[in-house]
């Protein structure tokens, strides 16, 4: 019993950041009804930039992750949606999925010529130290993380749910026709929810990478995992998202310890294969129809 | 005027002929600058850079250059073949790399039927079991290690049940059998034998796994990164048994991606530039001094296979790609006729090699040896 709860703290945690990640998914799934194929990229990168701001300015650790997060955030979500999303949107969703796409390639390969193709040292702000729980040893960052993602996730439920702006946010994400006509500034909305998808990218980074290690090639696992998560949970909703990431750490923690290393990816293939079949619309997800 | 441009065109004919393209040897590498190998692969890469810079500065092999040309095989065997069968297109006098068994083993049948010799970074067990004249290691193989590491669990750990977690390639798989092998021998028993994915990012469930095992020690036995990864974990959550491994385990990578994780780490190391021997010291402040890091074993055994070329070129005195591979098999170096080979070495008739080697422990983030372990023949 005590080694199952150590399994399933260790799937919550590395499932919360994998929900943190899905949630992009929703945000942007939301405001452009498009995949961002490089959400694993998003998650991957801001690591890097830290460490390239320690590299470069000489700068502490909690400096360069303000820097990193700041530039992240910038680039990433000012500068996504207005490079990317904005000229190409109009062209219709596909194109703008295969931009990212190409955006991932892009964002990965520089990321390995412009810093390095090796796995970097990326601190953990936590103590490395275990904590006994119900007779169990657990590790003090892995219940960081939980603590950390939850209070993110709540925080930004609270936001949308509970605040004027977030309300808005929602309004332009349903119908930004009608939202427009009630006097919401739907341009500002939509840049909103792509800043808040890139601030919980690099929150996803800095809680991943000090046990992933910084690495170019960390946002295939991690973007793979995450859009499993958003299908199961439910790729219109962000209690979706995080049910789906949850549930994605924890078969996978457990499929780890219980089935084989080898086959711990196929697990959660085979949970999405089932949502797919069963409920195509996420176990939370609200149905949508389109009319072609 | 037609005389000049005659002339002209003859000086150019002559600069592009055989004989000034004879002025240099060319040497390509093959190794794993990315993907899950690109550690390995870039020490690897970087060691040779510093022997052939080393080599060029003092006149080259018998007056001629060494060109080095470097390919990155992405650490994907399809890619290795496709490499070192461009390298021996390209007319290379030897073919260095890659690093992992893994491509190793898909790709070595390609020099031996160029009859080119190949010098690789593997250590897996059976590389060197296939009757492949045109094989040489760089390192110890598995079979030479293991009973050293199995014999020091034993008598300094006295430890009774072991716990291995190796890496599913053909390198861990290899290493797996070899200490299983070794560890009965001894009669220490395997309570938990984990297996594990190269490029693994996660390793909590392996860690708590061997925790609950509760083994009197942890043999891991991984690639670079997923060595690091594993020592966090294992940290993380709680393992407090000694952790013991080969050569990559207490690689100057892991000690610095591993971080504090890595204080108390033990095992037998083939190569350390902190063995207390100056050749090898001498080559780590190169090392550092030129690239900014300290080198791990793989950066010894890039440099050493660029000069073990060279010897073998020296001692045949002719440049004869074939004759590299005749004139090394079987062979002892001597540092005092070659000072670039930084140890004694016996390169055993299959490829294999023979010298003295290293037990060693990570205390406060650096690699210390505290004893050099005989050669395993006479």
């Amino acid at each position: 019993m005590s080694e199952f709860l150590a399994y399933l703290i260790v799937g919550i945690a590395t499932g919360s950041i994998y929900a943190l990640a899905a949630i992009g998914f929703t945000l942007v799934w939301q405001t452009s009804q498009t995949i961002n194929f490089a959400q694993g990229e998003f998650v991957m990168l801001p690591a890097i930039l830290v460490l390239l701001a320690v590299k470069l300015l000489g700068v502490p650790i909690p400096v360069a992750v303000l820097i990193g997060a700041a530039a992240f955030v910038l680039i990433f979500g000012v500068g996504f949606k207005r490079a990317i999303v904005d000229p190409m949107l109009p062209h219709g969703v596909l194109p703008l999925a295969i931009a990212t796409m190409s955006l991932a390639i892009i964002m990965k390969e520089g990321a390995k010529d412009g810093f390095s193709a090796e796995a970097q040292s990326f601190p953990s702000p936590f103590a490395a130290d275990t904590v006994s729980i119900l007779g169990t040893a657990v590790s003090v960052q892995f219940i960081m993380i939980i603590v950390v993602a939850f209070a993110s996730i709540a925080a930004l439920q609270w936001f949308v749910t509970r605040t004027r702006t977030g309300r808005q946010m929602q309004a332009a994400a349903q119908n930004p026709n009608v939202a427009r006509i009630l006097g919401i500034p739907v341009e500002r909305m939509v840049m909103l929810t792509f800043i808040i998808n890139a601030a919980l990218a690099a929150l996803a980074s800095f809680l991943i990478s000090p046990i992933y290690l910084a690495k170019f090639s960390n946002g295939e696992t991690i973007g793979l995992f995450a859009f499993i998560a958003a299908i199961v949970g439910g790729f219109n909703q962000v209690r979706g998202a995080l049910l789906g990431g949850i549930l994605v750490g924890i078969f996978d923690s457990l499929a780890a310890a219980y089935v084989s290393t080898s086959y711990r990816l196929a697990v959660p293939l085979a949970l999405l294969v089932l949502i797919i079949l069963l409920k195509p619309e996420g176990l939370i997800g609200r149905k949508e129809e389109r009319h072609v | 005027m037609r005389n000049w441009i005659i002339g002209s065109a003859l000086a150019a004919l002559a600069l592009a002929s055989p004989v000034a393209a004879q002025e240099k040897v060319k040497l390509i590498n093959v190794s794993e600058l990315s993907g899950a190998g690109a550690t390995a692969g870039t020490n690897w890469k970087n060691g040779i850079d510093l022997a052939v810079a080393e080599i060029n500065a003092k006149g080259g092999i018998m007056g001629r250059q060494i060109e080095i040309v470097h390919y990155d095989t992405q650490t994907n065997p399809a890619n290795t073949r496709a490499a070192v069968q461009r390298a021996i297109d390209e007319g290379t006098y030897a073919v260095l790399g890659p690093v992992f068994s893994g491509p190793i083993g898909a790709s070595m049948q390609i020099a031996q039927r160029a009859e080119i010799a190949q010098f690789v970074g593997g250590e897996a067990a059976n590389l060197t079991q296939q009757g492949n004249p045109y094989i040489f290691r760089t390192s110890l193989s598995q079979t030479a290690a293991m009973p050293k590491l199995a014999k020091a669990l034993a008598t300094d750990v006295k430890a009774k049940s072991v716990a291995v977690v190796w890496v599913n390639n053909d390198f861990g798989k290899g290493g797996r059998d070899a200490i299983n092998a070794e560890l009965a021998k001894v009669g220490i028993k395997v309570v938990a034998d984990v297996s594990t994915e190269q490029g693994q990012a996660d390793f909590a469930a392996d860690a708590i796994k061997i925790k609950n095992a509760n083994p009197d020690a942890v043999f891991a036995y991984l690639n670079e990164e997923e060595s690091a990864r594993f020592l966090r974990a294992a940290r993380q959550q709680g393992i407090d048994k000694p952790i013991w491994g080969e050569t990559t385990l207490l690689g100057a990578k892991v000690i610095e991606l591993a971080g504090d994780a890595a204080n108390g780490v033990k095992g037998h190391v083939g190569l350390s530039v902190d063995a207390p021997m100056n050749p090898l010291r001498d080559f780590g402040r190169k090392f550092r001094e030129r690239f900014n890091y300290p080198s791990d074993h793989n950066g010894i055994k890039g440099y050493n296979a660029v000069y073990m070329i060279k010897w073998a070129t020296e001692k045949q005195k002719k440049f004869d790609k074939k004759g590299v591979a005749d004139t090394l098999r079987g062979a002892t170096i001597k540092v005092s006729e070659e000072p670039g080979i930084l140890m004694d070495t016996t390169i055993l008739k299959n490829g294999d090699i023979d010298r003295e080697s290293f037990l060693a422990e990570v205390k406060a983030g650096k690699q210390e040896i505290v004893a050099v372990l005989p050669p395993v023949g006479p």
